[in-house]
């Protein structure tokens, strides 16, 4: 079997607001019934992290639960562990109204870290991104740019940003253009 | 630029963020239907100045329709509500009525 290899392989962007391809990171798409308490369970059991409530992530370590729609949740968990993971999701929502599925490889995962992170994400993003609104913890699905892309904060100072994979070049050059740009000093 | 609350996410949505999907609450004219019926549900649209019932997706979001009674002439969002009904809620129809009295649309008032 061929090797998995990240869109970007790792490219990074350094600055004062560094842009960093994420790598391998395991995505499990799961639609289906969010009020269902086997499918809240299992979420936890695989990830560890609690179950975020509309427009959260809820980390654990690496993990996380993403809140993606009314009926689909992203599940984050190491590249390697996906497998077992739709394993267990499929094993406790047997017989429901349910998909799990493995989009590792159908998107990039990428960090923007430093002190005016939130900067970078509003010259992007149509998003009220002020630290009133926008804390971290918050999830959003928008565009950034061009492109259709979701984020969380991780911390004060830390976005994950998830794109398709076919459009990481352009998400990444964009972030790193922004970064490049400066701090707006709005926030 | 019109901004408006995606009632299955929370979020406001800037229009950018979203998907214009025509007149909202159509009545289907299909199979068995007469020809002047079919014609009117395919190419008959309101075009008001004033009050006025769109659906929208949330095509970079959650990616649901939903719909949005708004103003054409001023660009004030009245309200948004989920797809799943026939009629606007009593409780939009409530605000659009506190602030265009007299105002009809289609069979609603």
């Amino acid at each position: 079997m061929s090797n998995a290899v990240s869109a970007l392989q790792g490219a990074v962007a350094p600055g004062e607001v560094t842009v960093r391809e994420g790598g391998l990171q395991g995505m499990i798409t799961l639609r289906g019934d969010l009020s269902n308490a086997k499918l809240k369970s299992v979420c936890k059991t695989v990830t560890g992290a609690n179950f975020p409530k509309m427009g959260e992530a809820k980390m654990s370590g690496d993990n996380a639960l993403a809140w993606m729609s009314p009926d689909e949740m992203l599940i984050l968990v190491p590249h390697s562990d996906v497998a077992d993971a739709i394993a267990k999701i499929d094993k406790a929502l047997k017989g429901q109204h349910y998909l799990a599925e493995n989009l590792s490889d159908a998107r990039a995962i990428i960090m923007v870290e430093g002190t005016f992170a939130r900067e970078v994400m509003a010259k992007l993003a149509p998003v009220d991104l002020h630290p009133d609104t926008f804390k971290p913890g918050d999830f959003r699905r928008t565009r950034l740019g061009q492109v259709a892309a979701a984020f969380w904060m991780k911390d004060d100072d830390t976005f994950a940003v998830i794109c398709f994979r076919s459009v990481a070049d352009y998400t990444f050059r964009l972030l790193a253009a922004g970064a490049k740009g400066g701090a707006v000093g709005h926030f | 630029m019109l901004t408006l609350n995606c009632p299955y996410c929370g979020v406001d949505a800037d229009e950018t963020d979203l998907h214009g999907e025509g007149e909202a609450h159509l009545k289907r004219f299909g199979p068995n239907s007469t020809d002047d019926e079919f014609h009117d549900y395919l190419f008959q649209r309101q075009n008001p100045k004033g009050v006025h019932f769109e659906r929208w997706r949330h095509v970079y979001g959650c990616g649901k329709f939903f719909h949005a009674a708004r103003c054409t002439a001023t660009l004030e969002v009245f309200g948004t509500y989920l797809a799943q009904t026939l009629e606007p809620p009593q409780d939009i129809k409530d605000k659009i009525t506190a602030k265009r009295p007299s105002w009809t649309w289609g069979n609603f008032s």
